[in-house]
């Protein structure tokens, strides 16, 4: 089982949701889409669920074109970000509804219902009906009855965005579990990096109706194709600044200026763009860390955390340090960063040299 | 310091007062009627149930209510199914949908004494446009003296002035279903009876319960049409409970009377009322609907 896009691109009414994207994803593969809001994860998702026909370009199913195919006729099952249950219906009512459609026989569809009930943990609230039960518990009957199709497509738009925190937690540590007893092509999208590390697999970074990179997500995490995908890929985004080499010496933003090193030596003369993850900037100092001085412009206290958002000679950094940071806004501050957690891209936005630390790991 | 005193009282006083002199006291002047005769000249006897006991033996207000219960039973079969049937068909977004609430909503603004009087003549044999066109074609037809021709025609008035408000409701309530479920739906291959039966009629629950109470109440008390189309005829035909109300009070001035049946009549929408209320609640529940 494959799912191919060919050339698939999508137009609404002049405006474009998805350039033309060429996307294979293979039998047994969990595929997470990742981008902000609007990226065009979801007309991605009913382009290839067949909800929608694309404007130009092939679905194939297996090598077989179903570009023009209704969604009805294809093994497809979505879940959504709401919770989308039959209300009328106990939860074992909503899971067989989809083998009811298939016609299977009984005994049948009462053995697949009780097995998926079963391994979505819902076999106590089996006889109960959806609005009875509390958002996560939702969530689960949705995704049994996609499940219980045994569709070779799964889909999952941003399924857990509507639950909290610990709900959140707890589903999405059994996704991937789930996902390997069933072996379809999953396709999850989310607009949470650290939600798409989790679940791990392959991921395709979307950015304004493009897939910027495609590829296994630690891999897209830790070496992204250019600057965008880096940006999609961190939250809070990624930090920036323009640099410019000159012989042994390189100079950021309009000041510092440090010697290049063994880390840039191989670098061309020129201007680049250098950047990091919050996670990395400090506000102690270390041997061989580059140091900015900053103004700060506000401190947000996340629990053990605090997110310093600094202006450097007019550019916005945010910065995530741990401990609680209690500091006054508009007072200078040095912030550090090591050499080993910048990345390099050209002007042009592509990866000229990726963050040691990233190559390392 | 002092924290307790009477001064609250002033706060609630104009709500009490307004109340007492819009709703308690005209209803008590009823009850007060209801339990006394009088002969003019302001002169009152005790009369005890008596007017209750006459009410509830009186052939003429079993006849009214019959009808009344008749018609309002039509006018539900009609209206609901129907009001449903035009809101799932109307476009659910751009100029057309605009366009369509518009004139939905056109039938609902004109008063009652209006639509009574545009039925009166538009049924006309003689000049009214679908009079003279039965008539053209054969048909035997005149509200004026035909038993069935004067209750088809109250019937359609009705369903043609008040079917926009369920349509409206029921409209609303498909609106407020989330585009995922259709999409779902689709995915499971579920056929255009299910999609309704399983999503739309269980989403729609509430406001057609709202819709169905507001026809039945409305329904129940029908007056100024029937009365300006046919002012209850032929004969007794269309004399439902209200034209027979005002008949009975300001016709032949019976207060008395008058005064008891007002309040069953009361009594009766209240009940049946309550009734719809908690058996659509309860299958509410049952079908675990919102």
């Amino acid at each position: 089982m494959t799912l191919t896009l060919k050339d698939v691109s999508k137009v609404v009414g002049g405006r474009t949701h998805v350039y033309p994207t060429d996307l294979t994803l293979e039998k047994g593969t969990m595929n997470v889409l990742l981008g902000p809001t609007n990226a065009g994860k979801t007309t991605l998702m009913r382009l290839m669920a067949g909800l929608d026909v694309p404007t130009s370009g092939q679905v194939l199913w297996q090598g077989e074109d179903v570009t023009g195919q209704r969604v009805q006729d294809r093994k497809v099952a979505m879940v959504y970000q709401q919770f989308i249950n039959y209300p009328s219906m106990s939860v074992y009512d909503n899971i067989a509804s989809p083998l009811r459609l298939m016609g299977l026989d009984k005994a049948t569809i009462d053995t697949r219902v009780r097995e998926t009930a079963e391994l979505m943990q819902l076999t106590p609230q089996i006889e109960r009906r959806p609005l009875e039960l509390s958002g996560g518990q939702q969530q689960r009957c949705a995704l049994a009855r996609a499940l219980v199709k045994n569709a070779g497509l799964v889909l999952l738009d941003e399924p857990l965005a509507n639950l909290d925190y610990k709900l959140r937690e707890e589903l999405r540590a059994e996704i991937p579990r789930i996902f390997e007893k069933s072996g379809s092509i999953f396709v999850y999208a989310t607009t949470e990096p650290e939600e798409a590390l989790l679940l791990g697999g392959n991921c395709a970074t979307l950015w304004q109706g493009r897939v910027t990179q495609f590829g296994p997500t630690p891999s897209v995490y830790r070496q992204p194709a250019d600057a965008t995908t880096a940006r999609v890929f961190s939250d809070p985004p990624m930090n920036f600044i323009e640099i410019h080499k000159t012989g042994d010496r390189i100079r950021f933003g309009t000041g510092d200026d440090v010697a290049a090193g063994a880390r840039w030596q191989d670098l061309d003369d020129g201007t680049y763009t250098a950047g990091f993850r919050p996670n990395h900037m400090t506000l102690e100092g270390a041997d061989g860390a580059l140091n900015f001085d900053t103004t700060l412009v506000v401190t947000e206290i996340t629990g053990s955390e605090t997110f310093v958002h600094v202006d450097h000679q007019g550019t916005r950094w945010v910065g995530l340090v741990h401990g609680v940071r209690d500091l006054d806004a508009g007072r200078p501050l040095r912030v550090h960063i090591d050499p080993r957690h910048v990345y390099v891209f050209g002007t042009d936005g592509r990866l000229v040299q990726p963050a040691p630390y990233a190559e390392a790991a | 310091m002092k924290t307790e005193n009477q001064k609250a009282w002033f706060l609630v006083l104009p709500v009490l007062i307004l109340v007492a002199f819009s709703a308690v006291i005209p209803l008590m002047t009823v009850v007060n009627y209801s339990v006394q005769d009088t002969f003019g000249n302001n002169q009152f006897f005790w009369a005890g149930l008596a007017w209750f006991d006459d009410m509830l033996h009186s052939e003429r207000m079993w006849n009214a209510l019959g009808r009344q219960i008749v018609f309002s039973s039509i006018i539900l079969a009609i209206e609901v199914p129907l009001g449903v049937l035009v809101a799932r068909n109307m476009p659910k977004k751009g100029v057309w949908a605009s366009v369509c609430l518009v004139l939905m909503a056109l039938p609902l603004l004109i008063p009652w004494n209006v639509v009574g009087t545009i039925w009166q003549i538009f049924g006309r044999v003689d000049i009214g446009l679908l009079g003279y066109t039965l008539d053209a074609l054969g048909v035997d037809y005149n509200y004026t003296q035909g038993f069935y021709a004067a209750w088809a025609t109250v019937i359609v008035m009705d369903v043609w002035h008040w079917t926009s408000l369920v349509a409206l409701l029921a409209y609303a309530g498909l609106q407020s279903i989330p585009d995922a479920y259709y999409q779902a739906a689709k995915i499971d291959q579920a056929s255009r009876w299910s999609v309704f039966r399983y999503i739309e009629l269980p989403k729609m629950r509430g406001v057609l319960t709202i819709a169905i109470l507001l026809r039945f109440m409305d329904s129940f008390k029908i007056y100024t049409e029937p009365f300006v189309l046919t002012g209850g005829g032929p004969g007794n035909a269309t004399t439902f409970l209200s034209i027979d109300l005002v008949k009975m009070a300001l016709g032949q001035f019976d207060l008395g009377p008058a005064a008891a049946f007002s309040l069953m009549y009361f009594l009766v929408i209240m009940v049946i009322s309550y009734v719809f209320y908690i058996v659509m609640t309860n299958l509410d529940k049952e079908e675990g609907g919102e």
